[in-house]
């Protein structure tokens, strides 16, 4: 008989991955916290080699920037109202696992139709009825915007992520023909501020009414989702298209209501933009926030009031970041690089959150 | 003769998050042996094998190969071990024939289709396979594929052959071929491990048998000393009393016709054809049939989830005694009519059930839409999930647990639980017992017998024909769509059923 084995010859990996189970809501907050802490020192690591600037001396520029007065205030929550309401635009399509990414397009749409109508109407119509016929307007180019993907999808199955992505290049292009058509003065390409149809402000505070709206959708989401039939019908549609067949769902029906209702809450937020505070309108008016909503609303798990999170901390960054670059006059990239690598260690924390690493066992511990 | 062991297992663990699916697991298979594996499902015998293949790495515990210690990362790390495992789901490339799929990815050889047959041929007469190497795999049998993925790994001269529940889908007859080829490899000096929860088969083909339970190694034993009870009283940890009762159907009437209706599907092959038959109340009615022969699309069709090109589909009502005709009704329009028909689909987390919602949620799913508010009204689900769970022994944290992280026996009574809580006139169960363990099973068909009993008119797909012998007044046998057979439960055997299950399929 051979004698068993050489235990020096047998290599076992250095870690494997394994999967944790379900851990206490506070240990995933702390991996999140401890994220967070990793990211601000691997950018302070990067900020001394590429800048040689004091890395504590910029996270406090980042921090005045975003929240240093009153006006810098006020501005952060404009953004975060305004991408969290694009952000809740998309989240109940996107629990219905429809890849709705023409967001941008759709905010784009809202906001073309109430500024035509803001410059076409503006001194034809009384006061009320204008503020009604531009809110909505804004709300049904929106709606239209997104459901005609919608009826393709329902209809022959084509891919929703390819189509919704398409429309926000028409969307853009269409702004960028109508913006040039109404520019003052003829032919510069902007339009300027458009006097007639802007929103009522409340208490002569220019943001407060985007904000109060944003806060009341936020919360009638949250319920729309949870408590109402609708909702009910978006998850089991999202979860599994067979079992809601087998229930009796209308799946086409869902999917066609519930993009209309994205839509009409993009085309919300156009109108919120383009009346509510630029009072103007430019190919640039959506910023970005279609694509933005989208990091928004998987990061709190299609979750509204998680969104008011992350959603906050994407403006904060944003905003910080940007002081930063003014400040220590750096090139803008460099406020990127520090948003990405905080981000990127945010996602990240998803991984260690569901799964633990598992290192080589110490040497005469596994003997058996 | 070598006296060191093919491969042996010491002490090897394996968890999944909070899930333990092998503890401290010890194991051995000689040379010319073939051992059988055998344990309820979710009792951790397919991750022990994976772990032996090179798909999950142990966390704890040693693997010796010929008594040398080894470690196995990869699938290929194990082929150099000359250890082969013959998933339960076959991995073949459809359009591709016998003799390519053999020879796909390997590296070190030239490519020569001509002598990669002649070495099948080889193969398969040595141990007596009956393959075709240039047929496509299109074209095979179950049966067939299953040779195909066997002589493939014999191809890479594999010592160790692990197969994972390879009669699950074969007929009693190919289950024979089988065992006979096994027994060939066995006496050509091959070790072979056979994963497996069926009694009779144990007993019949292995040398010896190793038991898990709940991921826990029990014990070893010649199969020759052994029994079926005392193998169960292993598997299960006590002893279990494996009889169905049948009662006889009290004045069954006609509940359901099913007459001449056929289905079709994209590229136009029947999938349904021709079928006629008539449900009674108070009576099981089983189907049986080779996997994929058209069982799901006829309970597809009946509760109106597949629409059809030809026939018709009547309920006869017990309370008003009108007649409908479902055809072409969706789901909902058929309960409008007032037809009471429950429906535990074979994809319970993929269709019964939505895996990530808890169990109140899927309670709703039949009954959310009664009454005109918008908004959901979970008490009267709440109820039903407590009840459900405290009558039918749900094992789960509580009711507000996401059902993907039940068992999946805990899963199928929560899905039969609210099937039959809407007081069905037909009662329709597509192989409601797969992948549960043995007390669940009889418990579903306890369930099963109550509902008839109450003049329920049941239709019970199943798999295992000992059971829907067993179990079921009559039996309906399909083979590629069609009606070859109808058996009496009482008089026949479940040879008969495996014949009648081939017919059509040699026929056309």
């Amino acid at each position: 008989m051979r004698q068993s084995h050489n235990s020096g010859t047998v290599k076992e990996p250095l870690f494997h991955i394994t999967k944790r189970a379900a851990i206490p809501w506070w240990q995933s907050w702390l991996i999140r916290i401890a994220s967070v802490l990793a990211a601000l020192i691997v950018c302070a690591v990067i900020t001394i080699l590429a800048t040689k600037q004091n890395p504590l001396e910029m996270y406090a520029t980042m921090f005045r920037g975003a929240v240093g007065n009153a006006r810098r205030v006020w501005s952060l929550f404009q953004n975060l109202a305004m991408l969290l309401c694009v952000s809740l635009a998309v989240t109940p399509a996107f629990k219905m696992r429809f890849w709705n990414i023409g967001a941008e397009g759709q905010v784009m749409m809202g906001g073309l139709a109430s500024a035509m109508c803001m410059i076409l109407l503006g001194n034809v119509l009384p006061e009320w009825l204008l503020l009604t016929v531009i809110v909505a307007a804004g709300i049904i180019a929106g709606a239209v915007w997104a459901v005609i993907p919608a009826i393709f999808k329902a209809s022959f199955n084509t891919n929703e992520t390819l189509f919704t992505l398409m429309m926000n290049y028409i969307a853009i292009q269409l702004v960028s023909y109508f913006v040039l058509q109404f520019s003052v003065p003829k032919g510069s390409g902007h339009i300027g501020e458009i006097p007639t149809g802007w929103l009522p402000t409340i208490f002569g505070q220019p943001y407060l009414l985007n904000i109060v709206v944003v806060a009341v959708l936020t919360v009638g989401m949250y319920i729309y989702l949870k408590y109402s039939k609708h909702g009910y019908e978006i998850a089991v549609v999202g979860e599994s298209e067979k079992t809601a067949r087998y229930i009796g769902i209308n799946v086409k029906k869902v999917i066609i209501r519930t993009m209309l209702l994205s839509g009409a809450l993009c085309g919300l937020a156009g109108v919120l933009l383009v009346s509510g505070t630029d009072h103007t309108l430019a190919s640039t008016t959506a910023g970005g926030r279609g694509f933005t909503a989208i990091m928004v609303s998987w990061l709190a798990k299609f979750n509204p009031l998680y969104m008011i999170l992350t959603s906050f901390l994407i403006v904060f960054l944003e905003k910080g970041a940007i002081e930063i670059a003014t400040v220590f006059d750096l090139n803008s990239s460099f406020a990127s690089i520090i948003t990405g690598i905080i981000i990127f260690f945010i996602i990240g924390s998803e991984f260690f959150i569901n799964y633990s690493l598992k290192f080589r066992h110490a040497a005469g511990e596994a003997k058996s | 003769m070598n006296t060191v062991p093919a491969i042996e297992l010491k002490n090897i663990t394996k968890v999944f998050g909070s899930i333990v699916a092998n503890k401290n697991v010890c194991l051995t298979a000689n040379r010319g042996e073939i051992l059988s594996i055998l344990g309820e499902n979710g009792s951790g015998k397919t991750t022990l094998m994976n772990m032996i293949s090179g798909i999950y790495y142990p966390d704890e515990g040693h693997i010796f190969i010929d008594g040398k210690e080894t470690v196995i990362r990869s699938p290929k790390d194990a082929f150099e071990h000359k250890i082969g495992m013959i998933h339960q789901h076959f991995k073949l490339v459809d359009v591709f024939s016998a003799a390519e799929n053999i020879v796909l990815g390997l590296k070190d050889e030239t490519f020569n289709m001509a002598a990669a047959v002649k070495r099948v041929r080889e193969i398969s007469s040595r141990y007596g396979f009956e393959i075709n190497p240039n047929k496509k795999v299109y074209e095979m049998s179950v049966s067939e594929k299953q040779t195909v993925e066997i002589i493939k790994v014999l191809y890479r001269g594999a010592d160790i052959l692990i197969l994972d529940e390879p009669t699950a889908v074969l007929t009693p007859q190919e289950t024979e071929k089988l065992f006979a080829v096994l027994l060939r490899m066995k006496a050509d000096g091959k070790s072979i491990i056979i994963i497996t929860h069926k009694l009779h088969e144990v007993l019949s083909v292995s040398d010896r048998v190793s038991v898990l339970r709940k991921g826990e190694y029990i014990g070893t034993v010649q199969t020759a000393e052994t029994s079926e009870a005392e193998l169960t009283e292993m598997m299960v940890g006590r002893k279990v009393d494996l009889n169905i009762e049948r009662s006889e159907p009290k004045n069954p009437v006609d509940r359901l016709a099913v007459s001449h209706i056929s289905c079709i599907d994209r590229e136009g092959t029947k999938l349904l054809d021709d079928i006629s038959f008539t449900a009674r109340s108070g009576e099981i009615l089983g189907i049986a049939g080779i996997a994929g022969s058209g069982q799901r699309e006829l309970l597809e069709a009946i509760a109106g989830l597949q629409h059809l090109s030809e026939g018709e589909i009547l309920y006869f009502d017990p309370a008003t005694g009108k007649t409908e005709n479902l055809r072409d009704k969706t789901p909902l329009q058929i309960r409008d009519l007032g037809v009471r028909l429950s429906f535990v689909p074979e994809d319970r987390l993929g269709m019964g059930l939505v895996g990530n919602m808890d169990i109140i949620d899927n309670m709703m799913l039949r009954s959310y839409r009664e009454g005109r508010s918008a908004f959901l009204r979970r008490s009267e689900p709440k109820t039903l999930a407590e009840d459900i769970i405290n009558q039918l022994e749900v094992v789960t944290p509580s009711a507000s647990t996401p059902v993907r992280r039940l068992s999946g026996g805990n899963v199928q009574k929560v899905l039969v639980g609210r099937e039959i809580a809407a007081s069905p006139t037909v009662l329709m169960a597509a192989y409601p017992v797969r992948g549960l363990d043995i007390n669940s099973s009889y418990m579903i068909y306890n369930l099963l017998n109550k509902q008839k009993e109450n003049g329920v008119a049941v239709i019970f797909v199943g798999e295992d024909l000992d059971v829907l012998v067993e179990l079921c007044d009559r039996i309906l046998v399909i083979g590629s769509g069609r009606i070859t057979g109808v058996v009496d439960g009482r008089d026949t055997t479940k040879e008969e059923i495996g014949l009648l299950m081939t017919k059509s399929r040699y026929d056309n």
